[in-house]
């Protein structure tokens, strides 16, 4: 079984290479050709997973070696996978939702020319993602990591011809690069404290290092999973990423790349379960951005920005409670995978409404769409309840149980985390109530466009609903399935390690509040948005709206620091180059020059000058003989 | 008697560069094909070299040995480490590919009737400085090698100085007047460089009594030969100051824009790509070597200079308007990181600074020829007189990607795994000096993208509009330099096998050991940890 | 006779000619103000070897004659050729040649 992982990859990878270097001729077949072999990569790891559930829970660990890669004196860097059962979760995850957005894109992208392409990039990124959750060590890791950031560049850049696509990418790429230097910092550390980066050898000596050593690995790897996860201070890329096309938004900046530095954080679960210190840092990272992104999803009439919004904020909550410890690993990694599926569905809804509205993204312009969409209304509808933790449904369990980890923490940490994930519950309700209320409720508020084109919503083709019925499904039914006989915890216990926090709040009180802020975070929102007809042109708002607007300062922060700042160095580097460093050596010419030219004058032409000097010349050597004589 | 492989791998491109310069005016297209050829013969050898050389072997092999100057013991000495093996196939490599690319470049104008022939001297000076640039790779003696190091100064000051970019933005005089201040300065900065190594070279004859690498290497090492530590140092300098001139590292910096923005871009590859590599390269072999207690002395001082020019090479990129310019100065970062993995003084470090050398030239290659492709479309090298070229031209816009993607040492392309090496090398020894490097992959990271964005995407623009996109002699140029890149970077093996055991023997040179990992590893499950 | 005599003659002979070339300003009278510092030096090397009794001073005293006869077809040449173009012999006329 273990040849198969490597084909895992080899899929998808080679379904890139064939379409990317295929030509025009692949322009008929090449979205077949690219959902077949993500399809591919899908089977082979669901035939890995049977065969893993037939093993016991102790040797369900498959290592497959293919190759020393960099071998070097001291450094021994190899091409290497391993699966387990964190990475069979994430293998299914990836090439299961990676799957269905092939599928949806078929319909998605039906009349882009460029569709080939457009799938060469997503198998292009299903390789790289799997070799992010596949790889054995940390350097393959980073190879991965890094080939999901070429992959989230070129997809959010797709529409290149529009400037803001571009410069959105670019934007995506360069955030990531800072997280990147903390993932190549913490290699060197590792690299520097263990001699090897490999993940077997580094989990077993952890106990050997000290603490600050680790502390400084785990807030590296926190770095690294701020910048691929937006988590503040490094989030300010995924709501630009949204000029992505849809399906990308669904696959790469909600369901499965975003969620990669939760992966390296759990991944790591020994080093960072020697850092204390470094845990708390996380899980304040988690807190912060899961108010911060839930702040900036209410405030949104971007129907996608807002649901950036709220996976920013969703993602916190892994963080959080990977963070936790063994206290919260599993929940993460479960509401990782019920995300995944309620994320990407109400993404795919969002363009399937897009799709049915001429790419309008205003929500103030939707309403009313639940008559001419029925599928697209109920399975959003669906991934909306799941999202806000509607009972039974998968977002209730898995948020249920990081809030009652949070507040497991104990101490004033714990009342503080708990509360923070609790006020989140209630936020989240609020802003997704928003969506839903302005997007398929209340009046039509669209317009026809200055070319006269009204838009005329319809249901998308079957290629587009099917992918969103299946991951209705598994919203509905995720969350009960994991939870039920505690399936997930058993699974994954073995990787991540368990243990159960005593809180100092029982779980139905957990449960309770829950409820509560639930309600009312959905009837503030219908107060606002379902009681009274929605204004089409946003009114100015409060001071928080605003801010919130614009994205809470972020990138007007960033602007006037690091990019005005940043033209500023270079400009004057530049100036400095080229007058100062250049001076130097152009004023050492110049003064060469004038010198020679004084010099030149006493070439004056005239011989009797010359026979001057020449007779001066043979008295000084005549002079000076004698002198040496004399002496 | 051998077979004087070595000799005929650098002898072969004079011989070409003779006969091509000597084909009459008329035949021209005889003449490209004629250097062609010879070029390849040339990789031909050169494969056979890294062929013939056992990694495991003794560690100057092939060597070669005649009497030349006998009253100052002048010999005519050639060996090779696994070193010199990989900048020869390097440069034996490119060449072929600056050729192709520069197929068109030095055709006459339609309206010039001279009988000049500048297509045969264009070809002929490009194999010559091949030639020269072998040997230098491949002398073992102090002062054939600096012969070599100075004369290759002559072809190449003749192919930037009479071959200039004919993008350009002014007029054709102020082109000429940029191109020959361009020249000029990369003469005159090479040549100071030179005599101040010529005046060390001539000390160390004194101090040695002779010019052999080996033989001084091996004295210094078994102590035979004690240097006072005042002369030393001053020796190495002396050395040092021409190599990093050659290099180019920061303050020294300054020629290189203008020669590789003033020149052809095959003429800017071979600039960058090849003849700058020689300096990283005598780094390594002259330096450290002889030098070895000199070369700790001065290392912090170098690392700093190395930091710098990586840190500023590519904020200075960032800011530039001209696309050859930028891709100079991320040379100058590159290079800072070329020197660094050398002074760090870990076996990491120096195998990562020569992979980097090779990876470098294969990754500027591929960037700079595809840039110059773009160039020759529009008549223009400013970024801004680009956009949108991505839909007019998919296929020069993705490899120019690719090329920026390995500019910027994206993992999964040959220059991540020299870089990291690089990195992680200088890290386990100077911990901060590595993390500030790191901010380098930053920088290249934007200079790279903004230069793609302003130039690819957007919307089109009308000069853009009807540009060709890569012809078959061009994809066949760049095609060939995307593969290395990824079947390097995802198999560098054959390339650290032959590098390794050089590496050791340097690190012995300079009587330095790698750092220690700082806690012991367990074994996991039973298993024998490594 | 002393032979030490002949070189004070030498020396004197030398020095006029060697002040008339840096005084005077005909190039006739300054080519023969050089042909006089010559043949004061073939006079002392004419007395040196004299004076040693060797036959090598009295040896380069030949080669001096017969440059300085090279040297007087070659000179006067150029002084006539001047003297057609310019109608002068002045030598501070002929001060072209610098940069």
């Amino acid at each position: 079984m273990e040849n198969l992982i490597g084909l895992l990859i080899a899929a998808p990878l080679l379904g890139a290479a064939v379409l990317l270097l295929g030509g025009r001729r692949l322009d008929k077949a090449g979205h077949w050709l690219g959902t077949l072999f993500a399809a591919a990569s899908f089977g082979i790891g669901v035939a890995l997973f049977t065969d893993m559930l037939g093993r016991g829970a102790e040797d369900r660990t498959l290592h497959e070696k293919l190759y020393t890669w960099i071998p070097v004196e001291g450094f021994q860097a190899d091409v290497a996978f391993q699966l387990d059962q964190l990475s069979m979760t994430f293998v299914l995850l990836i090439s299961g939702v990676g799957t269905l957005i092939h599928i949806y894109s078929i319909g998605y992208m039906e009349h882009d020319e460029r569709r080939r392409r457009f799938f060469g990039y997503l198998n292009l990124f299903l390789a790289a993602m799997l070799l992010l959750v596949l790889a054995d060590n940390y350097l393959l890791l980073y190879v991965g990591w890094e080939g999901v950031g070429l992959a989230s560049y070129l997809l959010i850049g797709f529409w290149q011809h529009k400037p803001s696509a571009a410069t959105a990418a670019k934007k995506a790429f360069l955030v990531n690069r800072v997280g990147d230097m903390g993932l190549s910092i913490a290699i060197m550390l590792l690299f520097t404290t263990f001699g090897t980066f490999a993940f077997g050898p580094v989990f077993a000596s952890v106990g050997n290092a000290t603490e600050g050593k680790l502390t400084a690995i785990a807030l590296m790897l926190l770095l690294a999973a701020c910048g691929k996860s937006a988590q503040v201070p490094l989030q300010s890329w995924l709501g630009d990423a949204m000029e992505g096309p849809t399906p990308v938004s669904a696959l790469i900046h909600a369901a499965t790349m975003v969620t990669a530095g939760v992966y390296l954080i759990v991944r790591s679960a020994a080093v960072f379960n020697g850092a204390p210190d470094a845990q708390l840092v996380v899980t304040v990272v988690g807190a912060v951005t899961l108010i911060f992104g839930a702040i900036v999803g209410c405030a949104k009439d971007d129907i996608k920005k807002a649901l950036a919004g709220s996976t920013m904020s969703q993602i916190g909550y892994m963080i959080l409670a990977a963070g936790l410890g063994p206290v919260g690993y599993v929940f993460a990694i479960m509401h990782l995978v019920t995300h995944g599926f309620f994320k990407a569905g109400l993404f795919l809804g969002a363009g399937s409404v897009m799709h049915g509205m001429n790419d309008e993204v205003d929500m103030r312009k939707y309403g009313a769409l639940r008559k001419f969409m029925p599928v697209t209304f109920v399975t959003f509808g669906l991934g909306y309840l799941a999202i806000i933790g509607f009972p039974g449904l998968s977002g209730f369990f898995s948020k249920d149980m990081i809030i009652e980890a949070a507040f497991a923490k104990g101490g004033t940490q714990g009342w503080i985390l708990g509360g923070v994930a609790l006020l989140g519950a209630g936020i989240t309700a609020f802003y997704m109530t928003r969506v839903m209320l302005l997007t398929f409720f209340g009046e039509k508020r669209w317009q026809p466009d200055a070319q006269g084109h009204e838009p005329h919503p319809h249901e998308s083709p079957s290629s587009m609903t099917i992918p969103m019925i299946i991951l209705a499904f598994g919203s509905v039914f995720a969350g009960a399935f994991f939870e039920i006989g505690e399936r997930f915890l058993k699974w994954l216990e073995p990787v991540t390690g368990y243990e159960h926090g005593n809180s100092p709040v029982s779980a139905m009180a957990v449960t309770a509040s829950t409820m509560v802020v639930l309600v009312v975070g959905v009837a503030l929102a219908w107060s606002m948005y379902g009681r009274r007809p929605v204004p089409v042109v946003a009114p100015r708002g409060s001071l928080l709206t605003r801010a919130a607007r614009r994205d809470l300062y972020q990138d007007d922060f960033n602007h006037v620091v690091l990019v005005r700042g940043g033209e500023h160095l270079t400009r004057s580097l530049v100036y400095l180059d080229h007058s100062l460093v250049d001076g130097v050596v152009n004023g050492t010419a110049a003064a060469v020059g004038g010198a020679s030219g004084r010099l030149r004058k006493l070439q004056n032409g005239y011989a009797r000058s010359y026979a001057v000097s020449m007779f001066g010349g043979t008295a000084i050597l005549v002079a000076a003989t004698l002198l040496m004589r004399a002496v | 008697m051998s077979f004087p492989l070595l000799t005929v791998t650098a002898a072969v491109p004079a011989v070409g560069a003779v006969l091509t310069a000597a084909v009459p005016a008329a035949r021209r297209t005889a003449a490209k094909w004629l250097a062609l050829l010879f070029s390849l013969a040339t990789l031909a050898l050169a494969v056979l070299v890294a062929v013939r050389f056992e990694p495991g072997g003794a560690r100057y092999q092939l060597t070669e040995s005649h009497a030349w100057i006998a009253d100052f013991g002048v010999r005519y000495e050639l060996g090779v480490d696994g070193i010199g093996v990989a900048l020869i196939a390097l440069t034996a490599l490119l060449i072929p590919f600056v050729i192709g690319a520069g197929w068109n470049d030095a055709d006459p104008l339609e309206t010039s009737s001279s009988r000049w022939r500048p297509t045969q001297g264009f070809f002929a000076l490009i194999l010559m400085v091949e030639a020269m640039v072998i040997i230098s790779f491949e002398a073992t003696d102090v002062f054939l090698f600096y012969i070599f190091f100075e004369a290759m100064l002559i072809p190449m000051y003749f192919l930037i100085g009479g071959f200039g970019d004919r993008a350009h933005a002014g007029s054709d005089e102020n082109a000429a007047a940029q191109r020959s201040y361009a020249a000029v300065k990369f003469l005159l900065y090479n040549l100071v460089g030179g005599l101040i190594m010529l005046a060390a070279v001539i000390g160390l004859y004194v101090v040695a009594g002779n010019f052999s690498l080996q033989e001084i290497t091996a004295a210094r090492a078994a102590g035979t030969l004690d240097m006072a530590t005042n002369t030393e140092r001053l020796l190495f300098l002396g050395f040092f100051f021409a190599f990093a001139v050659k290099a180019p590292l920061w303050p020294l910096h300054t020629w290189l824009p203008n020669a590789m923005g003033e020149a052809t871009a095959p003429v800017a590859v071979l600039i960058t790509a090849v003849v700058d590599k020689v300096g990283t390269f005598a780094m390594l072999r002259f330096c450290l070597g002889l030098f070895p207690e000199a070369s700790k002395w001065a290392t912090p001082a170098i690392l700093v200079l190395a930091l710098i020019s990586i840190v500023y090479g590519a904020l200075v990129a960032v800011g530039q308007r001209d696309i050859k310019r930028l891709v100079a100065y991320a040379s100058i970062s590159h290079f800072g990181f070329i020197i660094m993995g050398i002074f760090a003084m870990t076996s990491q470090g120096q195998s990562g600074a020569t992979l980097y050398m090779v990876n470098h030239g294969i990754s500027t290659a591929a960037l700079m020829l595809v840039a110059g492709f773009l160039i020759s479309r529009r008549g223009s090298r400013l970024i801004a007189d680009y956009g949108g070229v991505q839909k007019v031209a998919p296929v020069l816009a993705g490899t120019f990607l690719i090329g920026g993607l390995a500019t910027l040492s994206l993992p999964g392309l040959a220059p991540f795994v020299s870089e990291f090496l690089v990195l992680v090398g200088t890290f386990a020894r100077y911990p901060v000096i590595g993390i500030i490097a790191t901010i380098g992959i930053v920088l290249a990271a934007l200079y790279t993208l903004v230069l793609y964005q302003r130039t690819m995407t957007g919307p089109v623009k009308a000069e853009v509009s009807g540009m060709h996109d890569l012809r078959l002699r061009e994809v066949l140029v760049v095609a060939p330099l995307i593969v290395l890149l990824i079947g390097l970077g995802v198999y560098p093996k054959p390339l650290t096998q032959i590098v390794n055991p050089a590496v050791e023997h340097t690190m012995s040179d300079v009587h330095e050991k790698d750092p220690k990992p700082q806690v012991a590893v367990e074994a996991k499950n039973g298993e024998a940890a490594k | 006779m002393n032979p030490v005599n002949y070189l004070y003659l030498a020396a004197l002979l030398f020095t006029i000619g060697a002040a008339g070339v840096l005084i005077r300003k005909n190039a006739i009278v300054l080519f023969m103000c050089v042909e006089l510092m010559l043949n004061a030096c073939n006079l002392a090397f004419v007395a040196f070897s004299r004076m040693h009794g060797n036959l090598d001073g009295q040896i380069i005293a030949f080669f001096t004659m017969v440059v300085a006869a090279a040297e007087v077809v070659v000179g006067l040449a150029i002084i006539v050729s001047m003297f057609r173009t310019r109608h002068s012999a002045s030598v501070d006329d002929a001060s072209l040649m610098k940069l």
